[in-house]
């Protein structure tokens, strides 16, 4: 696009501008996670690695990460499968209510959360407490598994439809059954497209709170859950930010790694 | 605090439903005593050997084993002092506490004053024979056989501890130091924007019990049974009190932020909260105004199926144990019951701090618990709101 | 195995049928489902005290939202909250994404996706408290709590959920497309008039899903940011957790479906709900 000096240099700016404004926020979270201040006042009234410490020892941070990447890793488990079902359905098939299908799949994120979790919480407890099971790690899972089918579904669908089935078509009438192409086939062609939907799937899970908050069990803490609960406690409020500081820097290696996987990750 | 305690899983409204009891001061009858019989049950005569385990439903902060903090830890010792295994679910609301309850799965509960009354309605907990439970000798007489942990003199419970909701102000900008709760209700508050108050539908009751002092006429004996006349002249007062608060509160850190960087300058608090303002040099003070104040104090009671109902009474015995009574008290910021535990704490001043020992203090506290429609202080000609009516009004309060 | 496949290579209903059966199970049949009984329960009232639910049909939970005056307000305040978010979001967003996608090279482009990424991983109610030590007296902006301090932090929040898809839209378009208009003479605001945000539009439709309905349930921001606003996330949530008052809340509930369901119908036909 021919873009007028200007005009390119005025994107730039907004680039810079908007990835200060994401970072700023993020310099406060690590300044405070070294800020002697027990309830992070500002400006900082001095530096310690106390609450590092205090973060390394503590294992209900580690419970509760350890849950999170479960609950997240189940929950994407489930969106990678239903969301492939899914798009495969819709993008190689016509049937009445096609379009009804694309909605569907939309509405659990497209709701509230507030919404999804009030719903999920009454379902479960009609449900399953005449059989004796509980709300805990399994409703967890099934609450985030029902939001994240969408970011797989539209990852795949987006593939599908630029490749077409021709090669497909090539492999069966080779003689490959649906299984062998599926698997020698189709698959390599949307690897990356489940990896960039996983993925998202995964991080909208991890950091998910409102819909956790519903259908967790009471003894069930995922990150954000124990998060909630520990900026509530006096000493351990500091500790939080520790633990976000620490994630943002954790978090740079499976997105690096992902990127580097697949040249389109980033595309939903 | 038990604030805290709800706060977490759920936000802090939750947590009002979660504490309190009925006003023992006020002399009024206990729901128990107008209203519900609770089922026929028995207390056992003797204890057994433990069963290895027991399964708790708490509030946060109450039964902690080290796994937030190494350094805050009774359930390790009690395991090893006793062989039973602590499993403990924490619950984020009262509603929660007793639906877990019902599950029939749990030995033993600190219950609220909303939730202990639910609970011994429907049997679903039993009388606690206190013979069996030695440490109860040294519990505060102010706490004992009280309306929301008995019924009729029997009691169902053991008591954890107690609080009473404080008047905080910064001493650097309001002057004179105030007494009373008109500081936060006056209209021309010279504080106008930085008042603040506590963001749940129990605040209703603080209304009440300061319109219990200023408007002798509305005859309100609860600040937990207001009838409609009543209930609306506190929902007037909150209306009004709306245009000078700049922020409602509801957890600790936010409060104390507020409070630090002059955004808040008076309203509302917890004890702990003043300490931590304190320690980190924020220019407060604290009062119990001579209205009175709202509070709270929680009960640990044993499932009448308790499938290890001898752990459980030996956890009992434990958590008011001068020592364990001691660190949750110190932890979680408010006033052990057991009065030896004051000799216990790390930090000798916690008692004191605390008003643990100050019956007269206490005596002004309005403890916490859930309204219902059948008027807590008696009355039977007329129907109280309940907490359904306090939450919608809340709602409109905020506008 | 063989012979399956090569029966499912000849029938392509059963093939369908396979592959929808899972999916819409779970989310047709059970979530569908939890929602219809959540509205079912809009109908029923509670008692409070022992916390059963009385299940005779009524109105009340209905007539009680529609004529508090209280809800009105805030629900229109929530929709707007939600707009304002989406509106500050698309304009931050949008020229961002556009240098990411076509001025930054392939190698610059793959860190910059990183940058934008990497905050969804601080937790949310981290970034919400740093926004308050931000905007406290004193803090670094200092603008103080309220509605705005409202909008600002939700902005801030779902901000990379808009970036995203307008990046992904605008990458999928071809390069030469914006040439050949450069090329016939269009200058560059003309250019972008017709072609790239027609082109992009259900992407941006797609980005303000996220936002809108984030925003739109959001009941945490408001109460460590909101001073002393509430949104229509903490009316269903207040009468819920200590309340226990489940009909009410449901009640309240229905009021952001028929919000977000009223967005999706309008938007529907843009293609946005496969650029999600």
């Amino acid at each position: 696009m021919n873009l007028s000096r200007p005009a390119r240099l005025l994107l730039r700016l907004a680039l810079a501008a908007g990835l200060a404004v994401i970072y700023v926020p993020l310099a406060v979270v690590l300044l405070n996670s070294v800020n002697a201040d027990r309830t992070f006042g500002w400006p900082p009234a001095g530096l310690t690695l106390r609450w590092w410490g205090a973060a390394w020892a503590s294992s209900g941070v580690r419970e509760a990460l350890w849950t999170s990447v479960r609950a997240g890793l189940g929950a994407t488990a489930i969106a990678l499968v239903l969301g492939t079902m899914a798009a495969f359905a819709v993008q190689r098939h016509r049937f009445f209510g096609r379009q009804a299908v694309s909605l569907v799949i939309i509405l659990p994120i497209a709701l509230p959360g507030i919404v999804t979790g009030i719903a999920l919480n009454n379902a479960f407890r009609t449900v399953l407490e005449p059989f004796g099971v509980g709300l805990g790690l399994f409703t967890v899972v099934v609450g985030h598994a029902t939001f994240c089918v969408v970011t797989v579904y539209n990852n795949v669908l987006a593939r599908l439809r630029r490749t077409g089935i021709g090669l497909e078509e090539a492999s069966a009438d080779l003689g490959a059954g649906p299984f062998t192409t599926f698997r020698l086939v189709t698959f390599p062609l949307i690897r990356s497209a489940l990896l960039a939907g996983g993925l998202l799937a995964f991080a909208l899970s991890f950091d998910e709170i409102i819909v956790t908050t519903f259908t967790a069990g009471a003894g069930v803490r995922t990150l954000p859950i124990w998060i909630f609960e520990n900026l509530f406690r006096p000493n351990q409020a500091p500790v939080v930010n520790v633990v976000a500081a620490a994630l943002i820097v954790a978090s740079l290696i499976p997105v690096y790694l992902a990127q580097r996987l697949s040249s389109d990750v980033g595309t939903h | 605090m038990r604030r805290i305690g709800s706060a977490l899983a759920a936000a802090a409204l939750a947590l009002a439903a979660a504490c309190g009891g009925t006003t023992p001061t006020t002399g009024a009858p206990a729901p128990g005593q107008s209203g519900f019989v609770p089922p026929r049950l028995s207390a056992p005569q003797a204890l057994g050997t433990g069963e290895g385990q027991v399964d708790l439903v708490a509030w946060a902060g109450y039964v902690e084993d080290g796994s937030n903090d190494p350094k805050v830890d009774w359930v390790t010792p009690f395991e090893q002092e006793t062989g039973c295994q602590v499993n403990v679910k924490v619950a984020g609301t009262s509603d929660e506490m007793v639906a877990l309850m019902r599950t029939g799965q749990y030995d033993a509960v600190s219950a609220s004053g909303d939730a202990s009354l639910r609970l011994i309605a429907a049997g679903t907990v039993a009388p606690v024979n206190t013979s069996l439970i030695p440490n109860y000798t040294d519990v505060f007489d102010g706490l004992k056989s009280k309306p929301w942990n008995s019924v009729n003199g029997v009691p169902y419970g053991v008591p954890h501890g107690r609080g009473a909701n404080l008047l905080m102000w910064r001493t650097d900008t309001v002057r004179p130091a105030p007494d009373s709760w008109s500081v936060v209700f006056d209209p021309n508050s010279p504080y106008k924007g930085k008042v603040t108050a506590y963001d749940s539908p129990i605040y209703l009751a603080d209304a009440a019990v300061y319109l219990m002092a200023t408007r002798p006429d509305l005859g309100i004996r609860s600040p937990y049974a207001l009838d409609d006349r009543q209930f609306q002249a506190a929902v007037d007062l909150l209306k009004q009190q709306k245009q000078v608060v700049g922020e409602y509160w509801s957890d600790y850190t936010k409060e104390i932020q507020a409070f630090k960087s002059g955004d808040s300058v008076v309203g509302t608090t917890w004890q702990v909260i003043v300490n931590v303002a304190k320690s980190e040099r924020a220019p407060v003070e604290a009062v119990l105004p001579k209205e009175g104040a709202t509070g709270w104090s929680d009960t640990w009671m044993v499932a009448a199926r308790a499938a290890h109902p001898n752990c459980a009474y030996r956890w009992l015995d434990w958590i008011i144990s001068p020592t364990a009574n001691a660190q949750v008290a110190e932890y979680f910021g408010e006033a052990p019951s057991n009065a030896k535990a004051c000799a216990e704490t790390a930090d000798p001043q916690h008692c004191a701090t605390f008003h643990a020992t100050d019956e007269a203090y206490f005596s002004k506290v309005h403890y916490w618990t859930t309204p219902i429609a059948q008027c807590l202080d008696g009355r039977t000609n007329v129907t109280c709101k309940d907490y359904a009516a306090w939450t919608r009004a809340w709602t409109e309060i905020k506008g | 195995m063989s012979r399956a496949g090569a029966f499912l290579h000849r029938r392509a209903g059963v093939r369908l049928a396979l592959l929808l059966s899972a999916p819409l199970a779970w989310l047709g049949l059970a979530y569908l489902g939890a929602l219809a009984a959540l509205l079912v329960t809009a109908f029923h009232s509670v008692d409070t005290f022992t916390g059963t639910l009385n299940r005779t049909f009524t109105w009340a939970n209905f007539l009680d939202l529609a004529t508090g005056e209280v809800y009105r307000t805030i629900v229109l305040r929530s929709v707007g909250v939600a707009l304002a978010v989406t509106a500050i979001d698309l304009v931050v967003a949008f020229p961002m994404a556009f240098a990411m996608a076509k001025l930054a090279g392939p190698r610059t482009r793959r860190w910059l996706v990183i940058a934008v990424l990497t905050p969804l991983w601080a937790s949310y109610l981290v970034k919400a408290y740093a926004w308050r030590v931000m905007l406290s007296s004193g803090g670094l902006l200092g603008w103080g709590f309220g509605l705005t301090a409202t909008v600002l932090t939700l902005a801030y929040l779902w901000l990379p959920y808009m970036i995203l898809p307008i990046y992904a839209g605008l990458e999928r378009l071809p390069g030469s497309l914006l040439e050949a208009a450069g090329d016939l003479g269009a200058r560059s605001w003309q250019v972008f008039r017709t072609v790239v945000w027609p082109l992009t539009f259900p992407a941006v439709i797609a980005g303000s899903i996220f936002t809108f309905s984030l925003s739109l349930g959001d009941y945490i921001a408001v109460k460590i940011v909101g001073g002393r606003s509430q949104l229509i996330g903490n009316v269903v949530y207040d009468n819920i957790g200590a309340a226990g008052d489940l009909p009410f809340a449901a009640a309240v509930a229905t009021v952001p479906v028929v919000v977000m369901l009223g967005y999706l119908a309008a938007v529907r036909r843009t293609g946005a709900l496969e650029s999600l």
